[in-house]
């Protein structure tokens, strides 16, 4: 063992010692000056500003004695910055050890070279650091690597123009493996700051020497190297996989950081495997082991692991699906590893689980950390809502805990259980009287929010729901906002369905609401339901006990690119916070954006040089849902740029007022598909998709119209159409295309159009079975789509369909399903299944079929409305080459449920002011003029529903 | 993004930074002043994590004993690099000066300072071998003044955890294999989980460079070979020491290394299998409010007749409130140890397939302890010798060396209880 120092931290309690110190260290004993280094060091160390003693300890520099020499340049790394020119002094020394026949003086030498960041020395340091870099002892090569990096971060430019960087590349190939490592780390290191600048320069043969490197350099030089790798995109699947196969082995090494940047690297290049290769499931079947092994390391390496598999069940449920009860909570496991574990637990579960993790849930909702148990009983919720065989269970187990009356218990409970019902609506308002019998215990808004939303909802079958709203109105100014929205509505709810008993209570609410409250959300909210109940009580029903959707399974996902980017910096900080790793950039420094290849294998890593990030400021991550300003900018943006098709481009429009936004606001929102999330903010789902707009009367115009792709071929049907003689009624439909070609339905094609028959939109299609083989068991399901068009009912194809047979169907739709904006807008993803196989495809419907027929506006109202429209909000359009007079169109538009509320005739041109209405109750207005004997229409739209045109153009 | 950790150390004792390396310059050093007052915040909201975040900088810390091993970077840095590479300092520093703590590295900092030069630079851990560091960082100035002074080898070799010119009288190595049993066994007596972790350690007494290869009964390595089918054991995850050839093992199995002089952990292994756990509790705790806490354990060994499981202990947890302990038991002693709320039954010598039992009997105070008090379970520690519970055998150990000496590998088989916890109904 070693001899302990004296004890020189107590030998400085005083100052004033200074100038015996000068003495010593001016000395000419050799021990006495080590001595006074040491205590000079010492009183570094605990934080005593030394600095004075500058020129006398740099007077020390020179010596043969390596301990001695080793504490003047930890003293110069400490204070050359700010004594710059004292600094000086010691280059000449520097330079001198820099030569040193003793390797560790050289590399000691050039390391604190390195490290004193003082501008003037750096130009000293070229010269030395040339021939340490082409040292002929690897210890001095492999300090020399890194010194570039340090010179780098000092002076970049400086480093360039020596051509340092070459130099540093060079070594990527030297024979020692801790100098490859440490020029890789360098070489990353300064990437970092140069995003574009392809400086490590991977290609197959460097990315072989890393490979072979790797087998033996230290576990750091490994950990350097797997992460260099990392940022590496192959060229096909074939490099991938030889990649991996060589990566794999590292799973196996005791160091963790090891390990999960192995884990890196596997998970970024599997995307490029093809899903049917061996490999692929080889591969899949050996990540599961390594991760569950970092589960017995330290705590801290065990969060940050299970930080990561939070990402890699996300991206990859299936590597770890059996691996449950690896994440069952120990009782000494530290409180963040607990929570974790609980997360991912929720992650997995599944049918074939949920007993056990039912039972471990209750288990932790009984401990006593709060934060644990909140979280353990917010996960019986979730599974819930997530393993649909599960929910009885987890509601009788929540009911359970409510019997506890630990407070926080039943709070928590009370919120999972609203989330409960707004998943399966109407199946277990039994409990509503536990429930209800623990009012008076909730003191959190979160928990009386989400009781109160559950007393509205269900108000019809709670006796005394007026009372239990009644009571917490008392102290309605003293709640907070949540309860105070939540009330408004739930009051509202009630009124709608007992509206003898509670006239009373609704008054007073929406006087609270809109006379007494200074919060404008609250205020906005009374009055539209104020209004809405004024005016037309039977819309306010329509709309407040509108059917809501239903909230979807996983609620908390990472936003998939950004889940994608942090796959790519598995083991990093961003992937700790699980935020973006450009949160971790200061100032306009550029960030790379990492996303996974694609399995094409074509998958360039998609660069976008993000400056403006700002300093220390953590970036919004992307999110999930286009947020309105987005819309609003796409809308303002598409406005004004018409197809080509439609001939001359329109007459310039002036900039757009703000003020139209307000009115788009409101709409823009229904649009917007509401994903479920666990704070109960209700405001949009209660007013129900588009239907707030119909409540103003005015034309909201709810279209974020993003029709940049003309709908195809539209327009030159309707041409020809135009051109005929006999004009029949009814609307203009397109003819059939083929959706699904035969090639991609393993035989089976499928042609169709949409059609509105008799009020009804119907999906008219031709199945055609070109296999060798009868076809069943049809079915259709669509994907979510922005007017939330459905099914009304099976697709009925009664009898088999035969090799070679025909069939024609038509399958009534209706727009009550979940809506997600499509782009275009009226596109449609279709899933068509039978007995072979389920085939996907795409195909758009005219909007005009989404025209309703009761959507001739009233004339006064139409008239108050088009001038309330500010003129600035007008585009205009032409349509070519269409020979009929006004009465024909506007008869032919009829078919269409183009509505003309009037006609004006101004020098010879006749005017045409229309109405249309959508399924959504949005309101379109129209102008059409028609100049005798020219063939060219102009059509005005106001506000910005640019989208129209084409509806009209079609339906000609 | 690079392998960068770009960061100072600090240790920390009681919010007062004992020493420190400032390795990249990019934070203020006045940033860890942050530090405590942050980690006591967190502390007392319940939140604590093991990443702390001060505007841009954040802190990766770890504990030991009394002090706080605290990185700082303000870059998206390898986390778990970090974390690796701060357990590393507790390992070469407790190696160098035995325990880690405020003495040691006030009595040291020389030592320390020139360690830290050497695990890292510019936030890029170096070499972090203390058997290597120790080559040529030691406080014996002296001896490095001699002109001999110089970079061993080995810190740059592929082989950098061994140097040459070792030299024994009596070639032998030592072969540990012990493996630890973790259960988690529900209130009601289901096993929740259980797992086997193995770990075998060497004690390596061998001269020059020699190469060894290590043979179990793997049953992967049997069935690629197509070796008799003696009985084999499946071993669901393995991890080895830095020296292990990893592509070797992953290509064919052959655990072929040079190994490190001295101790060190060769390798620890994972084993999924369901196992009975050794020693079976059942325990009835009533708790009668205001006035009693009665306790009956019964501890039944449930492993071969032939072996014997020492020094087990049997950890019942009792309320924090609880006083006038009584006891009785049919063999061993049973002690309350109050300060961890817990009943210690120890049992020095435990045979296979014997039962035993302990009663206890606490009073409880009429006005009752009204903060909630959590579940913690029974836990029992043990040890069986002679025995593993995976059946995993060293089947060989061969050394080969070029001077060609003959060398003898001993090896010891031990069962331990690892974490093994059984919940309570209380």
């Amino acid at each position: 063992m070693l001899e302990p120092d004296p004890n020189y931290f107590s030998s400085f309690v005083c100052s004033g010692e200074i100038f015996e110190l000068k003495a010593e260290l001016n000395s000419d004993k050799k021990e006495k000056k080590k001595e006074a280094v040491k205590k000079v060091i010492a009183s570094m160390t605990v934080g005593k500003d030394v600095s004075a003693l500058f020129p006398d300890v740099v007077n020390c520099m020179q010596t043969d004695n390596l301990e001695l020499k080793k504490l003047v340049y930890l003293y110069l790394m400490n204070y050359a910055k700010s004594q710059p020119d004292m600094a000086i002094m010691a280059v000449n020394t520097f330079v001198k050890d820099c030569e040193d026949p003793n390797p560790l003086i050289r590399a000691l030498a050039v390391r604190t070279m390195g490290c004193i960041r003082v501008d003037k020395i750096t130009e000293y340091l070229c010269e030395p650091l040339r021939k340490c870099l082409k040292d002929e002892d690897p210890y001095v090569r492999k300090t020399a690597a890194v010194c570039v990096a340090k010179l780098h971060d000092i002076n970049a430019q400086l480093v360039e123009d020596q051509g340092f960087l070459d130099t540093l590349k060079d070594l990527i190939s030297d024979s020692n493996p801790m100098v490859v490592a440490n020029a890789v780390a360098a070489l990353s290191e300064i990437a970092e700051s140069h995003p574009n600048s392809n400086l490590m320069d991977l290609n197959p043969q460097t990315i072989n020497k890393l490979l072979t490197a790797l087998n033996e350099c230290t576990e750091w030089g490994q950990i350097f190297i797997l992460d260099c790798l990392a940022n590496y995109t192959p060229r096909d699947d074939r490099e991938s996989q030889s990649i991996c196969e060589r990566v794999t082995p590292r799973l196996s090494h005791a160091n963790s950081a090891v390990v999960l940047s192995a884990v890196k690297v596997l998970m970024k290049f599997m995307e490029m495997l093809p899903k049917d290769l061996d490999y692929y499931g080889t591969l899949l079947k050996k990540l599961a082991p390594p991760l569950v092994t970092l589960l017995s390391a330290e705590p801290e390496l065990q969060y940050v692991a299970l930080r990561n598999i939070n990402l890699i069940v996300q991206r990859r449920p299936e590597i770890l699906k059996h691996e449950m009860k690896v994440f069952f909570v120990k009782y000494n496991d530290p409180i963040y590893v607990k929570l974790e574990k609980l997360d991912i637990m929720i992650r997995l579960a599944s049918q074939a689980n949920i007993a056990q993790v039912l039972a471990e849930l209750k288990e932790y909702a009984t401990e006593v950390d709060v934060d644990f148990v909140r979280k353990a009983v917010r996960a019986i919720g979730r599974c819930a809502i997530k393993v649909e065989q599960s929910a009885e269970r987890c509601v009788s187990t929540l009911l359970d805990l409510i019997q506890t009356k630990v407070n926080y218990v039943v709070q928590e409970a009370i919120v999972v259980i609203k989330d409960i019902f707004r998943k399966y609506p109407n199946k277990y308002e039994s409990v509503i009287a536990t429930l209800c019998e623990n009012l008076d215990s909730l003191d959190e808004p979160e928990a009386r929010a989400a009781m109160i939303w559950i007393v509205g909802e269900y108000a019809e079958r709670i006796d005394n729901a007026d009372e239990l709203l009644e009571s917490f109105l008392e102290g309605f100014h003293d709640e907070s906002t949540q309860v105070q929205l939540q009330l408004l509505t739930a009051i509202v709810k009630l009124f709608l369905k007992k509206p003898t008993e509670t006239q009373e209570l609704v008054q007073q609410v929406l006087s609270l609401a809109t006379q007494d409250s200074d919060n404008p959300d609250l205020r906005d909210r009374g009055y539209i339901y104020w209004r809405l109940l004024s005016t037309d009580p039977v819309a306010a029903k329509e709309v407040v006990l509108a059917e809501k959707p239903l909230i979807s399974e996983e609620t908390d996902l990472i936003e998939p690119t950004l889940l994608e980017e942090l796959i790519c910096h598995i083991g990093t900080l961003a992937s700790v916070y699980h935020k973006p790793p450009s949160a971790f950039v200061e100032g306009s420094r550029g960030v790379q954006h990492k996303r996974l290849p694609g399995s094409t294998g074509l998958g360039e890593s998609l660069e976008s040089p993000d400056t403006g990030s700002a300093a220390g400021g953590s970036d919004a991550p992307p999110a999930v849902i286009p947020s309105q300003g987005d819309l609003l900018g796409d809308l303002l943006n598409l406005d004004l740029t018409p197809p080509a098709t439609t001939g001359p481009p329109p007459p310039p429009t002036s900039g757009m007022q703000l003020g139209a936004m307000d009115l788009l606001g409101g709409g823009l929102d229904s649009l917007v598909p509401h994903q479920s999330s666990s704070s109960p903010d209700y405001s949009p789902t209660e007013v129900g998709p588009g239907g707030m707009g119909a409540g103003f009367g005015a034309a909201p115009a709810a279209s974020p119209a993003s029709f940049s792709a003309p709908v195809s071929g539209g327009l030159d049907d309707l041409f020809d159409l135009g051109g005929g003689v006999g004009m029949p009624m009814g609307a203009y439909n397109p003819p059939k295309t083929v959706w699904l070609p035969a090639m991609k339905g393993k035989g089976l094609e499928i042609s169709g159009t949409f059609a509105r028959r008799a009020g009804i939109i119907q999906m008219e299609m031709t199945l055609i079975n070109k296999a060798m083989s009868v076809m069943t068991d049809f079915a259709i399901q669509f994907n979510r789509n922005s007017f939330g068009i459905a099914p009304a009912g099976p697709l009925q194809v009664l009898t088999p369909l035969s090799p070679n047979q025909t069939i024609e169907v038509a399958l009534p739709l209706n727009t009550v399903g979940p809506v997600m904006k499509m782009d275009p807008l009226n596109n449609l993803q279709v899933a068509v299944k039978n007995n072979i196989d389920v085939f996907y495809f795409s195909c758009q419907y005219p909007i005009s079929v989404l025209f309703v027929e009761d959507g001739k506006m009233e004339r006064q109202v139409f008239l108050a409305t088009w001038k309330d429209i500010p003129n600035d909000n007008e585009s205009q359009f032409q349509i070519k080459d269409c020979h009929l007079n006004s009465d024909a169109a506007s008869s032919k538009l009829q078919g269409s449920n183009i509505f003309t509320i009037a006609k004006r005739t101004v020098d010879g041109q006749d005017m045409l002011y229309q109405s249309m209405k959508l399924t959504n109750s949005i309101w379109v207005l129209a102008e059409l003029r028609v100049q005798a004997g020219n063939p060219t229409y102009t059509v005005s739209i106001p506000l910005l529903l640019h989208f129209k045109y084409f509806c009209i153009s079609f339906s000609l | 993004n690079a392998a960068s950790v770009l960061f100072l150390i600090y240790v920390v004792l009681a919010g007062q930074v004992l020493i420190c390396r400032n390795y990249k310059g990019d934070v203020d050093m006045a940033e860890i002043d942050h530090f405590m007052p942050l980690l006591m915040q967190h502390e007392e909201e319940g939140l604590v994590s093991p990443v702390i975040s001060h505007g841009s900088v954040h802190f990766l810390w770890i504990k030991h004993s009394n002090l706080y091993l605290v990185a700082t970077t303000n870059k998206n840095s390898n986390a778990s690099l970090v974390y690796s590479f701060l357990y590393k300092i507790v390992e070469v520093f407790t190696e160098y000066f035995k325990e880690l703590e405020e003495e040691s590295i006030q009595d040291n900092f020389v030592v320390v300072y020139e360690l830290l030069d050497e695990l890292m630079d510019f936030g890029f851990p170096q070499t972090t071998d203390s058997k290597i560091l120790q080559e040529y960082i030691t406080q014996e100035g002296a001896k490095l003044e001699v002109a001999k002074s110089k970079v061993p080898t080995t810190v740059t070799n592929a082989v950098s955890w061994r140097s040459e010119g070792i030299k024994y009288k009596k070639n032998e190595v030592f072969i540990d294999v012990i493996e630890s049993i973790n259960v988690l066994v529900n209130a009601n007596g289901s096993v929740m989980s259980s797992d086997i972790v193995g770990s075998i350690k060497l004690k390596t007494m061998l001269s020059g460079m020699p190469e060894l290869r290590l043979g179990l009964n793997d049953r992967v390595l049997f069935a690629l070979t197509g070796r008799d089918k003696g009985k084999t054991v499946v071993m669901e995850d393995v991890k080895f020491h830095q020296c292990v050839r990893l592509s070797r093992f992953e290509s064919d199995r052959t655990i072929s290394f040079i190994p490190p002089d001295g101790e060190s952990e060769l390798m620890s292994y994972r084993i999924n299998t369901h196992v009975k756990p050794l020693i079976w509790i059942e325990s009835v705790i009533e708790k009668f409010s205001h006035s009693r806490v009665e306790i009956m354990v019964k501890a039944k060994g449930q492993f071969k007749k032939q072996s014997v499981a020492n020094n087990v202990e049997v950890r019942v947890p009792v309320p924090s409130d609880a006083d006038s302990p009584k006891f009785k038991t049919s063999t061993g002693n049973a002690k309350y140890v109050p300060e961890k709320n817990l009943v210690v039954w120890t049992i020095k010598s435990f045979p296979g397939g014997k039962e035993f039992l302990m009663r206890a009997h606490f009073g409880l105070p009429s006005v009752e302890n009204d903060e909630a008090e959590g579940k913690p379970p029974i836990t029992v520690k043990f040890e069986i010798p002679y025995f593993t519970v995976s059946g995993i055998q060293v089947r060989y150990m061969k050394i080969i060396e070029k001077s060609g000496y003959q060398a003898l590998p001993w090896v010891r088989y031990i069962t331990q209880s690892g974490d093994y916890q059984l919940r309570t109904n209380v």
